[in-house]
């Protein structure tokens, strides 16, 4: 049995940054082994502490980490440039099982920073669109501020169906408004029963959309879930993400709906 | 290998045990107990039998042996970081059948749980476990009903006699370049309680819907939050990470872990404001139901072992096991 100090991270060069939005920026990082999308990585910043992140790209030789400002490891990664070196370790989390989705009908519904997490599955179904029947992308963001990949969106869009809503309403913006549950309600489902269903955004967003999706008659089996939970290891030793019997960083982060559904914080 | 000892004969037995191991037992620690004027028992070093609390319970349990309260994980300089060199010497631990059996929930989580934690293993492999036993069993015991009231297993058993020191050395590690007396071979049985004072029922049938049971409300009124019957808990395991620099610059410092405790403010804060079980009663959900439900879902035993010491603890003399007694009435009520 191999004795592998997980804690230790490892120094990984930032190839780039790329500005989102004010909040949040998207560092490109050297890496070219075994990825799943759905697994995260925990930034480990000596003297600053570790936050877990999730993977927004997989490259070839690199991966994409999209991080939103919010404290005091996050702020300190801002201040790191291409050329710098990160400290990383993992991956970390099952991430999601892209067999499961070939050959069928899929839709993703993300909110905001959730887009994160599911976007290395869009990209994947993007690039290769004849691997499902279709597919499917509803994403809400706050406003027009707040909108994530807007390089990628333009990708997306050429090969799959995407549909973007805003929170509120703006000035010179014309396109949808309102939650992404609301989507749910008009989209054309061609066989509710078997298509996969893919919810990540904040826990009242999950609940509502999944809920619409229920109405429309998607297995709960087929509505998979990404959760976000406080961490202090990401390897299942700390308790702070444990819900029930479940790890959120060992069991997770992404779960079966049927199971989601029925795990109380 | 049976052996009664005299007392002297053992010091020099524990002597020699010294020369090779750190050995942790409970001790008395005068007027530092949780309630005023009351001593506490808990563990420490020690290198002579006098130094051993045989005749009371431990306020703190042997964890803190294996998984310090604080424990350096690595130092970092400005571009490397370099391993906390493990604990210089072996462990043995003197401690009871129940703390014996609770090192099963601690291995579940820190060897078993998919990936093996490095500095909880390299101890863990390094220590020898003197099983204590017990004459009888101490306010708020439930081993019996948890079944850990016996175990096997251990390195070594011992309890005290009058005059004697009672000893099973099963591990001959422990028995290394010591020469005992013929007259001190002795065919010896193990004290294990067999009936506590307390009792519990754990309904066999319980299940996930007592979450949502209102049996929990009084705990939020009562729970002040301390954390104390998770520090005092053998089976806790759940720490925070914290990094530490030791100049002005930062550049160059530790990163440790400390113990943390669910029950408290802060264990489930993200950013963003979010935060789950806000209501303390649902902070003892969750506590009490990992120790008697969810644990055992995951790896087949329960992680409590009925050493009452959160009972003890508690100043709101929140009872942990008439706690875990109200489950049955409260299955499907909601
Ligand atoms: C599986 C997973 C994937 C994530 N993916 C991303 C991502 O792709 N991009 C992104 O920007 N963020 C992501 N997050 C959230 C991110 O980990 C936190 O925002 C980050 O840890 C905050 O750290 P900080 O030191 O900057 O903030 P702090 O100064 O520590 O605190 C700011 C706030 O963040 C909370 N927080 C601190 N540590 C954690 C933690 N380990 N987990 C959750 N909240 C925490 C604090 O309680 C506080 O409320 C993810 C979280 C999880 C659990
Ligand atoms: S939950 Fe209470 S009784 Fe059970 S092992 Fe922990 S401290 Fe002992
Ligand atoms: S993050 Fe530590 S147990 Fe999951």
């Amino acid at each position: 049995m191999c004795d592998r100090n997980e804690y230790i991270p490892s120094a990984y060069e930032i190839k780039d940054v790329v500005k989102q939005t004010d909040a949040e920026y998207t560092f490109r990082v050297a890496y070219s082994a075994d990825v799943k999308p759905g697994q995260f990585f925990e930034v480990s910043i000596p003297k600053f502490g570790e936050s877990p992140i999730s993977i927004s790209e997989i490259g070839p030789d690199y991966i994409d980490l999209t991080i939103r400002k919010v404290g005091r490891v996050t702020s300190e990664i801002f201040t790191y440039t291409g050329g710098d070196k990160l400290f990383m370790r993992g991956p970390y989390g099952n991430g999601f099982d892209l067999d499961v989705f070939k050959g069928k009908e899929l839709i993703v519904a993300a909110g905001g920073t959730g887009v994160s997490p599911v976007k290395p599955v869009i990209d994947y179904f993007a690039a290769n669109p004849g691997e499902v029947t279709s597919c499917k992308v509803l994403l809400g963001y706050k406003s027009q501020q707040d909108i994530l990949f807007k390089n990628s969106l333009a990708n997306w869009t050429s090969s799959l169906d995407v549909s973007l809503t805003l929170d509120r309403a703006e000035e010179g913006y014309g396109g949808r408004v309102g939650f992404v549950s609301a989507l749910v309600p008009g989209l054309d489902i061609a066989n509710p029963p078997e298509a996969q269903v893919i919810v990540v955004g904040p826990p009242a967003m999950i609940t509502s959309t999944a809920k619409e999706f229920l109405n429309r008659g998607i297995a709960i089996s087929n509505i998979w879930i990404s959760l976000e939970r406080r961490m202090c290891c990401g390897i299942g030793k700390c308790g702070h993400c444990r819900i029930n019997d479940q790890y959120v960083c060992l069991d997770g982060p992404v779960f079966n709906y049927e199971k989601g559904v029925n795990l109380v914080d | 290998m049976g052996l009664v000892l005299s007392a002297s004969r053992f010091g020099k037995l524990m002597e020699e045990w010294s020369k090779k191991y750190d050995i942790y037992a409970p001790a008395l620690f005068e007027g530092s107990g949780p309630f005023s004027d009351t001593d506490q028992v808990r563990y420490a070093k020690v290198t002579s039998l006098e130094e051993i609390v045989f005749d009371k319970k431990s306020n703190y349990p042997f964890k803190e042996a294996i998984l310090p309260i604080t424990q350096v994980l690595f130092y970092f300089t400005e571009d490397e970081v370099r391993e906390a060199a493990p604990r210089g010497r072996d462990a043995v631990i003197f401690l009871r059948s129940c703390d014996f059996n609770a090192l099963r929930s601690l291995d579940a989580i820190y060897i078993r749980n998919v990936i093996e934690d490095h500095y909880y293993k390299g101890v863990r492999e390094r220590a020898k476990f003197v099983v204590m036993g017990c004459e009888s069993s101490f306010d708020n015991c439930f081993c019996v009903d948890m079944e850990t009231n016996t175990c096997s297993g251990y390195d070594a058993y011992i309890h005290l006699e009058a005059d004697s020191v009672t000893l099973d050395i099963v591990n001959p590690e422990l028995a290394d370049s010591f020469s005992f007396e013929s007259g001190e071979n002795a065919q010896i049985t193990p004290k294990f309680v067999t009936a506590t004072t307390t009792r519990v029922n754990i309904p066999g049938n319980l299940d996930a819907s007592v979450a949502g049971s209102d049996m929990w409300d009084e705990y939020h009124t009562r729970c002040t939050s301390c954390g104390r019957c998770n520090f005092v808990c053998p089976t806790c395991t759940c720490f925070s990470m914290q990094d530490v620099s030791y100049t002005d610059n930062g550049k160059c410092g530790e990163r440790r872990r400390v113990w943390a405790s669910c029950q408290v403010d802060g264990f489930t804060d993200m950013a963003g404001g979010h935060s789950f079980r806000a209501n303390k009663g649902q902070r003892t959900r969750y506590r009490v139901l990992h120790k008697v439900y969810d644990f055992k879902k995951r790896n087949g035993y329960h992680m409590c072992v009925g050493c009452g010491r959160c009972s003890d603890a508690c100043q709101e003399y929140i009872s942990f096991s008439a706690c875990v007694n109200k489950l049955e009435k409260a299955m499907g009520v909601k």
